[in-house]
């Protein structure tokens, strides 16, 4: 946490390191601080505020190895002016962070848990994280099993490390995609359908979710329908945020703080807001 | 005359010059006055030089959407409600630079915001602003994360207080529990009576500061009398009220409704125009403007209020969240009364009656809490038969 007592909308200067192009319009970054400081360490899905020198901030998922906090990692797609931006920039070039803000994936309290992590688009930017920590402590949890799903082959992310992970004998990786031309060999159909394929005990399995909202509300249905408890379910929420410190309003959800109650929540807790529309 | 006799808590009688006296006090130790003024017709907060800047036997007249001041036949300090805009705009300014940065080749330098020195003393707060200050401390001051702009501000101010003797016909702070009385949160409280001839200025510290303020200035302890008369003019306020909102269960009123129809008939009638969060003196919101100048290599960011009546508001890559003005009234009717208690464990209105008087179409707060309570009745009714 930075410190509360000093004027907490000031970014840090960080270099850009390498970025890696992902899809057509979405990119990794990997940024280390410019001043040669150590960085700071984050808990999965957390997010920074990152900032481009006089265009404007947005939040974005850190999307890196907890266990390896010296570098920023953020995967961004270029959606409006600042993540346009950001994804215009260059080895070398610098940019404002400030972070890191919000509640985590509760992979601290699963160890003994199956754990099911699903994913629709670029909502495996936040989830990966959360995939590090528990594969570097793998042995602590049950079944492991990644549901991805992206509109086409041409949408999905991370896609060499996907491979590689559907290559481990320990975690189990489903990928689907909306649609698809006639040369890909993959699953076809949204992600709620996989559901069915996972292995899990019901009783004993934490679930994160992140993804487009419809894809979000399907999932948790069909996963009520399984036999899921709501307080084992998580789901990282978006939101317009202008501020992340729970001052600015924007991101309000209910009775919640998206930047500062979430995005990180637990479903129970989450469900009635959840479901209204406009809130 | 004995000074030094009051304490905290304490009531003490000044006569009217008594108030000038301690204007010039609080101006030799450093404070910039800011109180009631008229400009425009209107009732505005603004800078003080002396009691005389004071819209001495000025009252008003406020309905919904309408404000009018009216000449008092009285030569009243403070005969009148609260003004257009709260003491909000001292304490967070509508525009505040953040910070400054500078381009240099490839890196920038991030510049800490400008020392913001101002040291405010408040005439006239009523009880619902001083509430509404308090529900601001709560945002602002209780973390995580803490302004510190505002912080700044706020810990510098002295608040000189007025009890109401002046009932609001917008105003419904005897529901909310924040008025007409001052109870706390005040430096030093005043309650202006005016009986026949005889006109008075009944004062009580409520800090060690108000206390070494009233020392200074020449004051009598209060008589049984005096004291009878002023709570017999804020009971006399208490029953003029002209608005009342029964807070009762409010937020799961709130939550147990939040897909009313009747939000429908209120968002016809709305414009969206968010004139209620500006005049508000508990609405927080803000955005963040990120501005370069022409080079390219001067940057500056800005927190500016906001106003979650635009479609702006909720934007998220791809669309609004909040579409229709339906599903934004929601939002802040809903924040104010229900959203608020689980945020900042209290209610983000005061019953100042601002929101009433400045909507341009005359929504009344307290209607809209009525008409969910009476579709409540009449949808049990109609189950019943």
């Amino acid at each position: 946490m930075p410190d509360s007592l000093a004027e907490p909308m000031l970014p840090v200067p960080y270099r850009v390191l390498k970025v890696g192009r992902e899809t057509a319009d979405t990119f990794t970054l990997a940024l280390a601080a410019a001043a040669g400081d150590q960085g700071f360490s984050f808990a999965p899905g957390q997010f920074n505020m990152l900032y481009v020198f006089g265009v404007g901030e947005v939040p974005i998922s850190i999307s890196g190895d907890p266990d390896r906090p010296e570098t920023l990692v953020h995967t961004v797609r270029a959606v409006g002016a600042v993540s346009r931006a950001i994804c215009g920039l260059q080895k070398g070039d610098t940019l404002g962070v400030r972070g890191p803000y919000g509640v985590p994936w509760p992979v601290e309290a699963a160890p003994g848990y199956d754990v099911l992590v699903i994913a629709g688009g670029l909502g495996l930017a936040p989830l990966r994280p959360a995939v590090y920590h528990l594969l570097a402590r793998r042995p602590q949890y049950g079944n492991l099993e990644l549901i991805y799903g992206a509109r086409t082959p041409e949408d999905m992310v991370y896609r060499q490390e996907l491979e590689r992970w559907r290559g481990r004998f320990d975690f189990r990786v489903h990928v689907t995609v909306d649609s698809a031309r006639g040369d890909w060999r993959g699953n076809v159909g949204v992600v709620p359908n996989f559901i069915a394929r996972a292995r899990f005990d019901p009783e004993q399995t934490m679930v994160l979710i992140c993804g487009p909202g419809v894809m979000m509300r399907f999932t948790v249905q069909e996963l009520l329908h399984r036999g899921l408890k709501r307080e084992n379910i998580y789901l990282s929420m978006e939101r317009n945020m202008k501020c992340g410190l729970g001052l600015c309003g924007h991101c309000q959800l209910g009775p919640f703080f998206v930047c500062k109650d979430g995005p990180v929540f637990r479903y129970d807790l989450l469900q009635d807001w959840f479901l209204a529309r406009e809130v | 005359m004995s000074p030094g006799s009051a304490d905290i808590g304490e009531e003490v009688v000044l006569e009217p010059q008594g108030l000038q006296q301690l204007l010039e006090i609080l101006q030799r130790q450093g404070y910039q006055l800011v109180g009631p003024t008229l400009r425009q017709g209107s009732l505005v907060y603004g800078p003080l030089s002396a009691a005389t800047d004071l819209p001495r036997g000025w009252g008003d007249a406020q309905e919904a959407g309408a404000f009018r001041l009216r000449k008092l036949r009285e030569p009243m300090f403070f005969g009148y409600g609260v003004g257009q805009q709260s003491w909000k705009q001292f304490l967070y300014p509508h525009r505040r630079r953040l910070w400054q940065a500078r381009l240099e080749g490839n890196d920038f330098q991030v510049l800490p915001p400008d020392a913001d020195p101002v040291k405010f003393a408040f005439i006239g707060v009523h009880a619902c602003d001083l509430e509404a200050i308090l529900v601001q401390d709560k945002v602002f001051l209780e973390g995580p994360f803490i302004d510190p702009h505002y912080r700044a501000r706020r810990e510098q101010a002295f608040i000189l207080a007025v009890n109401c003797g002046h009932p609001c016909h917008t105003g419904f702070c005897a529901s909310m529990g924040s008025g007409p009385r001052a109870t706390r949160g005040f430096d030093l409280v005043l309650t202006e009576i005016l009986q026949g001839p005889r006109h008075y200025l009944l004062a009580a510290p409520g800090t060690e500061r108000g206390r070494q303020l009233i020392h200074q200035v020449p004051h009598q302890k209060a008589q049984p009398g005096e004291r009878e008369a002023a709570d017999q003019l804020l009971d006399q306020t208490t029953r003029q009220l002209g608005r009342s909102l029964d807070t009762r269960d409010l937020k799961a009123l709130l939550y147990r409704n939040y897909e009313n129809p009747g939000w429908d008939q209120v968002a016809a009638r709305c414009l969206s125009c968010g004139n209620c969060t500006l005049v508000c003196p508990t609405c927080f919101c803000h955005t963040i403007e990120d501005t370069t100048d022409l080079t390219g290599t001067q940057a500056e960011r800005w927190r500016r209020w906001d106003v979650c009546y635009t479609v702006d508001f909720s934007y998220l890559h791809g669309g609004s969240i909040r579409a229709t003005p339906r599903s934004r009234y929601r939002q802040w009717l809903t924040h104010k009364l229900a959203t608020w208690i689980d945020q900042f464990g209290v209610l983000g209105c005061v019953g100042c009656g601002r929101c009433i008087t400045w909507c341009p179409v005359a929504i009344d707060i307290t209607a809209e809490v009525r008409a969910l309570r009476e579709s409540e009745l009449t949808a049990a009714a109609a189950a019943k038969e």
